[in-house]
């Protein structure tokens, strides 16, 4: 354009009066979209990921020069006019002309939505969706490690034989070698003999009764009442090195085990007879492998009846103390967390 | 301020008045572009009743008490190690050996390590008394119920930071504490189970367990309660302090002419004598 030559009066208006800017368009958010696409690609896979964000980010930067440059190719556009509503209290002031204004004054129904509420929103959404993308790894990476991959530890506690019938071991072992001394757990064993496999009644299994010391109130480390060493019990106690690490066996004759915190009191077999517990003591599932006493997870017990190897145990899964797993009161732990 | 001199002022005048000017120039340049000093002035100069009693003075004990806390136990993060690995020469946790390194060894270690022991209940004993106080001089009522639920919230905050900083030291106490109040937390009906196993970082308690409490104790607790604290002051600030139950001006009632200070025998002015001692008596209303 030639400043030199005399403009019209339309063209004077559009040039100074009119803010010249590029039509809305939504393009830039597809564009943008594509470009973090191409960038989580180059972390994750740059061949395929990178490819389809750069595939999103060409196509909507395609879409979006179009509608840039349309007017300059002089294609029309349908642009809707901002529209104000009128409000009634001004009744004494009289809109200026529609031609005065240069927009076209239309009654905007009550539900439009104004460019500031769409503004606001927009602007809340974004912030909530952002925050929304940075809390949520977050949060799950502060709550999941402790329920997911919780892994199972055998403990290797050595030979059976070393294990005098019906003679009952103080065991102290190291369940996870990588935590160490933390990981230092007792259990209460004895040996009941070899008795019939319940699913192939022509077989003899061994049988061991592995009572664990956590206490079934709060978890306390139950001690057995009886005699400890050979002195008093005339069973030697010995010493193990495994695989899984250092083990200890004391001889005991527990007459039952009692809590030190609570006072909670249980039998040889490990049924609550007193005090605050909900429930028996835990047992130690196990396996013989090779001839060797592996310790497994343990069960939860509601009672025992019966002793040794002719013991009906009621079992439950795995659950935390304090918790009942039979009577009235268990339905108020409906779900419990995984465990190994 | 400037003082207006009738005559020409001294040098010594002069010179205090430049010594002025030192300390109140920084003030008023940080007051004209924040307007931090009228907001510390609006914080620590606001009016209260005439008859509030020395009762109200323990919720900024609470408040010291608390800064205590915070200071001490920053220092002792400098020094302390929440590792409950074990350390290959002596066999011993290692967490449990800085705390050790930190009472035996370091200079005033053994103070620092004590004042955030034993401040740790005095926190906890001075937020029961200030709850006490605000009970018993019925300051929770309305408008200021909202206040008592954060105050309540300060205070469950305060007993987790005491369930969290005993496990710390690492030792048989410790350790057997934690179980016993983790099971407890795990007996809680529906959720319990899950928010035992979230506090112990797993089944069992270990490694994770430690490390999760002291970060649990010094930033997560402490941050949330450093908030609380703030809302609280914002809402003391808000509402105003109450006065005392037996207050009369608060039960409507005029308050009673009280003779001027310097007007009553004893204080200002010498017991009046039966008889001639009129000469030796200050005059009334006299010099200030």
């Amino acid at each position: 354009m030639e400043p030199e030559q005399p403009s019209t009066d339309t063209e004077h208006e559009s040039l100074h009066e009119e803010t010249h800017l590029p039509p809305p368009t939504l393009w830039p958010i597809g564009f943008a979209i594509g470009i973090v696409v191409i960038l989580v690609g180059l972390i994750i896979n740059p061949l395929l990921i990178s490819t389809i964000g750069a595939v999103i980010a060409i196509v909507f930067a395609v879409l979006w020069a179009r509608d840039a440059t349309a007017e300059l190719r002089g294609e029309s556009l349908v642009v809707e006019p901002e529209r104000r509503e009128m409000t009634e209290a001004g009744e004494g002031m009289t809109a200026p002309p529609a031609d005065q204004q240069g927009v076209a004054l239309v009654q905007v129904p009550e539900t439009a939505v104004t460019r500031s509420v769409f503004l606001e929103g927009a602007t809340l959404g974004l912030g909530a969706a952002i925050g929304g993308l940075i809390t949520l790894p977050v949060a799950g990476f502060m709550v999941l490690p402790s329920f997911v991959g919780q892994e199972q530890h055998k403990v290797d506690l050595g030979p059976i034989e070393r294990f005098p019938l019906g003679k009952w071991f103080i065991a102290t072992f190291i369940v996870d070698p990588t935590q160490g001394e933390v990981s230092r757990r007792t259990a209460f064993i004895r040996n009941n003999g070899n008795t019939a496999n319940p699913e192939n009644p022509s077989e003899q299994v061994p049988s061991f009764t592995i009572i664990s010391n956590r206490c079934a109130h709060l978890g306390c480390p139950v001690q057995a009442n009886g005699p400890i060493g050979q002195k008093y019990t005339g069973v030697p106690s010995f010493k193990e090195h495994t695989l899984t690490g250092p083990a200890e066996f004391k001889s005991v004759t527990p007459a039952g085990y009692g809590c030190p915190c609570h006072g909670g009191q249980y039998d040889p077999e490990g049924n609550r007879i007193a005090g605050p517990p909900v429930r028996a003591l835990d047992r130690y599932a196990f396996e013989i492998n090779h001839g060797r006493l592996i310790l497994l997870s343990t069960y939860s017990v509601s009672h025992v009846e019966g002793t040794g190897a002719q013991a009906k145990i009621y079992k439950y899964k795995e659950v935390g103390p304090g918790e009942h797993v039979d009577g009235p009161e268990q339905v108020f732990y409906p779900i419990n967390p995984p465990h190994h | 301020m400037a003082t207006t001199y009738r005559r020409k002022p001294t040098k010594a005048e002069i010179r205090r008045q430049r010594m002025e000017e030192l300390v109140t120039y920084p003030l008023d340049w940080l007051e004209e572009r924040s307007g931090l000093i009228g907001g510390v002035r609006y914080f620590l100069f606001r009016n209260v009743p005439a008859d509030i009693n020395w009762m109200q003075t323990l919720g900024s004990a609470a408040l010291t008490a608390f800064l205590v806390q915070a200071i001490t136990g920053v220092i002792l993060a400098m020094y302390y190690v929440p590792s409950a690995a074990t350390d290959p020469h002596t066999g011993n946790p290692v967490a449990w050996e800085s705390i050790v390194h930190i009472t035996d060894d370091l200079t005033l270690g053994w103070l620092v390590r004590g004042m955030h022991r034993w401040g740790a209940s005095v926190f906890i004993i001075l937020m029961f008394l200030h709850m006490g106080r605000v009970f018993l001089f019925g300051a929770y009522k309305y408008p200021r119920e909202l206040n008592w639920i954060v105050g309540v919230l300060i205070l469950v905050m305060g007993m987790m930071e005491g369930f969290t900083g005993y496990l710390l030291p690492w030792d048989q106490t410790a350790y057997w504490a934690t179980v016993v109040g983790i099971n407890l937390n795990g007996t809680a009906p529906f959720l319990g189970p899950w928010l035992a196993q979230f506090l112990r970082g797993g089944q069992e308690i270990g490694g994770e367990t430690l490390t999760r409490f002291y970060s649990l104790h010094m930033l997560v607790i402490p941050g949330a309660i450093i908030g609380l604290i703030t809302l609280h002051l914002y809402l003391v600030i808000r509402l105003g302090v109450t006065s005392p139950p037996w207050s009369k001006e608060a039960a409507g009632m005029e308050p009673e002419e009280e003779e001027p200070a310097r007007l009553r025998p004893g204080l200002t002015r010498p017991v009046p004598r039966p008889s001639g001692a009129s000469a030796m008596q200050a005059e009334p209303g006299g010099q200030e």
